[in-house]
This record gives structure tokens, sequence and C-alpha cells, in this order.
């Protein structure tokens, strides 16, 4: 995967993630030695159910995980050659939103419904680059263009309730772009609120951005329709641990890890929709992350697991070049 | 905004309408006969039938109610029993005093309550929480002429810093305008340069202001926290933050603007309710408000008295609801539209 690779194409990697939350109840060990790297330009998608620690690890990045409960206990996370982990309070804010920026799920809640649109996209380019008020209300205005919202100058002026959903979404995109430079964008489930039009809608618009201004997108999703639709690259992961990391393409072709053969098969797809196939469900439950054995967490799912798999967690398979797994059956199974 | 403010400027005449008329209602069917009051026990039938034609008493309920509507209308509430001196003139005298000290105990009450109450959100849990919060459920469990008397003991008699009661040096030759004392003093400032009454208005109002404000303060300190610790948790704050922008202004702008919605209600049933008389507070301070002019009003049952006051407390109450719902929609986009 990375080591090949020119360095300096590399805008982030993260190194050996470990995240934990220190709750009453015992440590939740929400992310375990994640690594994996964004080159610039790309899309790279991480993919995994609701509590896996696919978000937590993307929060981890502008360190926007609350803290406490949270602590990143272990790992690096360089962002163009600097390790952000080592940074202040006050370097690291000087990232968020400039060059590192964030769209969430919910646009109907992520919008702060007392502002104006425009005043809030504003308010992000006087903060990090101080430009004056009617100078950041145009830009704002631009980047509602940009995002194709119709009438951009009007649209400015309008507080969130008075959108729908998906220019909300928009409005999110707009203001995660209020930077000169934009670096890397976290879509955390970007689409998830939105109805299928809609998301069809957002994902060709985020596709034709990062045509238009060079930037990686970090996207985290559960749907393997919006990975095929729009990621260079997969990173699966499981109760908190990477199971697999492929090319988009070889991911859906060739998915070697039991957990994500699960995934693909529950699916639905025309066969299924007509009854020629059934819908496959991954059988058992995601593992508590507070008592995490010290094997492969998907052990007790997988239909294939052998003694082996009880023993320690799984160390990283290369299967072909950019494809890895994290299984001790190393895709041998049938 | 405009046709948001029309439409509720007409609301106020079916409202205050309601206002006149249970007032009317709820002392006319109130026991006890004011000529009698008026008269003393001796006086003998005639007598008190005379006065009762002179005070109209003698009409049918409907017709009362009328005549008292028509004078409504123009203010009118007639003379005192009492006094015998006009009542809107005595209200015209008293209730600037009460409206004054009000406004400054609201004042203190809203700054220090809102700067409490977001303190102790963005603390939760550490001792300057606990310990506002802790002080918050005093505030409101004191009784507050036990705090009235506290504070003269402390300021007025060991410190010898505040006047113990009423609302100017009575050494000064003073001659009231507005009746709004520190209204009057800005002017004589201006008019003689002398900022002397100025300063007396002002001491004269910190203590029973501070007083006043205990209740209003912890209401508005908790209402406030935990309005705050809700908006926290929002979305749009973890959105503001995702940006990069500071995190004071995340609170203090992005957060407060929307937390501030329920406590602009609080902040307006408390004025509304700190001027329809602090009698205690004034009866400490010798404070010449109109809580404690009603208050013995209504033991002489000196009916016009209690009318004019009744109806004109409730005017100014629900005027200020008018203010605070007006504020509302300038914080509040949402409500602009409907």
């Amino acid at each position: 995967m990375t080591e090949k690779m020119n360095n300096d194409e590399i805008l982030l990697s993260i190194k050996d993630l470990e995240v934990n939350f220190y709750t009453y109840r015992g440590i939740v060990q929400a992310v375990r030695s994640v690594s994996f790297d964004i080159k610039k330009g790309e899309t790279l998608a991480l993919v995994g159910e609701s509590g896996c620690g696919k978000s937590v690890t993307a929060h981890s990045i502008n360190q926007l995980i609350p803290m406490p409960p949270g602590k990143i206990d272990n790992g690096e996370i360089f962002f163009e050659g600097k390790d952000l982990l080592k940074l202040s309070e006050k370097e690291i804010r000087a990232y968020r939103g400039d060059r590192i920026s964030m769209i969430f799920q919910e646009p109907m809640t992520s919008l702060n419904p007392v502002f104006q649109i425009g005043e809030q996209i504003a308010d992000v380019f006087r903060t990090h680059h101080g430009l004056k008020k009617d100078e950041s209300w145009e830009r704002a205005v631009k980047l509602l263009e940009l995002v194709k919202i119709p009438s951009p100058e009007k649209q400015a002026r309008s507080y969130p309730h008075q959108l729908s959903g998906g220019m909300r979404q928009r409005a999110m995109i707009a203001m995660a772009l209020a930077s000169p430079n934009p670096g890397l964008m976290i879509a955390d489930e970007p689409t998830t609120a939105l109805d299928v039009t809609i998301q069809a809608q957002i994902l060709r618009l985020l596709a034709e951005l990062k045509t238009e201004i060079e930037m990686s997108v970090l996207l985290i999703t559960h749907d393997m329709g919006v990975v095929a639709e729009t990621a260079d690259r997969v990173v699966v992961m499981y109760a908190g641990r990477k199971v697999e990391e492929a090319d988009v393409n070889d991911l859906f072709e060739n998915p070697r890890h039991p957990y994500t053969l699960g995934l693909l098969n529950s699916l639905p797809s025309n066969e299924k929709y007509r009854g020629e196939k059934r819908l496959e469900a991954i059988k058992g439950q995601v593992p508590d992350l507070l008592t995490i054995k010290g094997w492969c967490p998907f052990e007790n799912r997988c239909e294939y697991a052998t003694d082996i798999c009880r023993q320690s967690f799984p160390e990283r398979t290369e299967l072909s070049p950019g494809h890895s797994i994290w299984c001790h059956l190393e895709g041998k199974y049938e | 905004m405009g046709r948001f403010i029309l439409k509720r400027l007409s609301l106020l005449i079916p409202t205050l309408l309601g206002v006149v008329t249970l007032v009317f209602f709820m002392i006319a069917l109130s026991p006890g006969d004011p000529a009698r009051v008026m008269l003393g026990e001796r006086a003998n039938k005639q007598q008190l039938e005379a006065l009762r034609a002179d005070l109209g008493l003698d009409e049918p309920l409907g017709v009362q109610y009328g005549l008292y509507l028509k004078r409504v209308v123009k203010f009118d509430f007639g003379k005192s029993i009492k006094s015998g001196r006009p009542v809107m003139e005595e209200i015209k005298n008293l209730f600037p005093a009460t409206i004054e000290l009000a406004f400054f105990a609201m004042i203190f009450a809203t700054v220090l309550g809102i700067i409490i109450g977001v303190l102790s959100a963005t603390r939760k849990n550490t001792w300057i929480d606990y310990s506002s919060m802790v002080g918050a459920l005093f505030g409101v469990s004191m009784p507050v002429f036990w705090l009235a008397l506290v504070l003269i003991m402390i300021f007025s008699v060991s410190f010898d810093l505040l006047p113990t009661g009423g609302r100017m040096n009575v050494r000064y030759y003073f001659e009231a305008i507005t009746n709004f004392y520190v209204v009057d003093a800005i002017i004589l400032l201006f008019r003689e340069g002398d900022p002397k009454y100025l300063g007396s208005a002002l001491k004269h109002l910190v203590l029973p202001a501070v007083a006043l404000a205990t209740i209003p303060l912890a209401i508005i300190a908790r209402v406030t926290r935990s309005s705050m610790l809700e908006v926290l948790k929002q979305d749009y704050i973890k959105t503001a933050r995702s940006a990069g922008i500071k995190e004071r202004r995340v609170v203090y702008r992005y957060a407060l603007k929307n937390a501030l919605l329920p406590v602009i209600t609080i902040i307006g049933l408390q004025f509304g309710l700190l001027l329809s008389g602090a009698i205690l507070t004034e009866t400490i301070f010798a404070w010449p408000g109109i809580g404690k002019w009603l208050y013995h009003a209504i033991e002489a049952r000196d009916y016009p008295a209690v009318q004019g006051g009744v109806v004109i407390i409730s005017t100014t109450f629900v005027l200020i609801n008018l203010v605070v719902d007006i504020l509302y929609t300038i914080v509040n986009p949402k409500i602009r539209l409907q």
C-alpha cells in the first residue's frame, strides 16, 4: 500500500491510532491500531457498522472527540508531514475549517438555526483569514454559487429552516469549503439523512468539487452504494480495527475478508428483489467494545472461524499491491 | 417583522379588555361596602345611600361596568377614597419609583444571571458550577425581607456605605420631573452640571435593587445553565468547532443566542412580577412604590385605587410581554415567518 508511493503525494497519514473512552462502565476500546494514508485528491471511504470506530477515527484527525471521556492514547496523525496530535489546541484550531473541514450527517441540525447561512460561512473566513465583513460575505455567496444553490445572493440571507435538506447539505459543504486552500474534507455520513435522489445530487456535487478544487475526501459511511459511486480506496473497519483495505474495484470484485464479504452480501440487488436470492444478514452481534478479547473480534460471527482465530489478533496480509486484509485465514477459505 | 408587531398590537386590545373586565368584576363581587368603610360604623342609612349614589354604586352592575369602561379608556379611575386625590395622579407619582427599582434589579439579575449560567454550563461539574448553583438555590430560598435587613446591617449600619432607604438624600432640594429619579438626576446634571443628584439616586438604588434581584437572578442563572447545556450538545455547535471557530465565540455567539430563547421568556415574566410591586422590599427600604400603596388600598377597600392600580400594573405586564415577544422574533428567526 503506502510504502512504495511517493511520500510527498500523501496528504494525511494515520499511524497506529488508538482511542479509548474512559466511562463509568470501563474502558471502551473505540479504535485499535488503525493506520491508513490519504493521497492528495483521493477519496478514501471508511466503511463499517455503527460503533465500529469510523467516526471516532475521523474525529481524531481534527481532535473533535469529546475529551474526556475520550482519549487518544497512541498513534500519530501526519497532515502534510506535521503530527497533528502534537499540536496545541490553538494550533489545531487553525487547521479546523481551513485545511481540514467536516460535513455531518444531519443537515437539519448541523447548521445554526439562528444565523443566516451566509453569515455562518462568512464567519469561517473571518476566523481564519481576518477578512472584513463584506468581503467575507461576498466569498460566502460565491461558495453558495459553487455548490449550485440557486440565487445564492438571496439564499445567503436565509436561515437554515427555510432551506430543504438537500440545500442545507449544500450549504454545509459550502461552509466546509470556506478556505482559499482546502486540503481534506471529512464527510461523516453526508448523505445518510437525505432521500435517494438528493443523495445522488450531493454525491455528484462532491465528485465535481473534488476535480475543481484539489481536495481529498475522507468519506465515512455504512452505505456500500455510496462507496461504489465515490470512493477511490476503501478501508473497512470492524469493532475498532481495520479488517480490509483495497482499491474500490478490488474490494467489490474480490472482497477477501469474511466481514467485507458479509457486508457486500447484505446489499440488496436485482436478483434479491426478484426473490431469486435471499437478502443475507451477518449473523450475531457486534462485540461490546468494553470487553474485547485478545483475538479476532469477528471470530464469533465468522462462518469460517477456526481455532487459530481465537489465539491472537490477526496480522496484516498483503494479497496484492494495495489490497490487504487482517485475517488469520489470509483469504484462503471457500 | 412590521406586520408581526402590528398583529401583536391588535391582539393587545382584547387582552386588555379582558384584564379591565376581570378587575371590575373581582372587585364588584368581593365582600365589603366601600361606603361603609368610608363613613365608619356610625353612619346612618341615608348617609350611606347618599354616598353610594355619589360613587355610582347604587346603579345596576351592568351600568356601573359601562361607566367604568368609559372612564378607564381615558385612564380616569376617579378619586381615591382614602386620600381624595385622583387615583391616576397617585399612580403617576408612585409607579415610576417601582419601575425604576424593578428595571435596575432586572438589569443586575439579567447580566449576572446569564454570566453565571453560562459559566456553570461551560464548566459543568466543577467547583464553579457547584458553588453558583448552590448560590442560586440560596437565592431563590432566601426570604427577601431577611436579606434586605442583612444588607442594611452590613452596608448601611456597619460600613456606612449606602443609605438605609428612600430614593434621594433628603437634604437635597430636588424637584422630580418625571419621577424616574435617575432620569431626573441626569436632566439636572445637564441643566445644572451637578452630579450629586445622580450619585445619590444611584446610591439609594443599590441595596433595594440587589435585594429585589436575588430571586430573578437565581432563576435566570438556573434557566441559562440548563438551556446552555442543552444547546452545547447540539450538532451545530460541533459544526462551529469543526470550522475552527474559537471556543469563546462558539459559546458566547453560536450557543448563547440559541440558549437565550427560554431565558428571555423568564426575564419578561420576572420583570412583570417585580413591577406588580415588591411590597416587602418597598416597605423595608422606605421606597415609595406602587406595591406598598396598593397593599394599603386593598386593606382600606379603596376601590378606585385598587382598580386603577391593578389595571395599570396588568397593562404594563401585558406590554412587557409584547416586548418579550418582539425580542423573541429578533433572536429566533423561525417565529418571524409564522
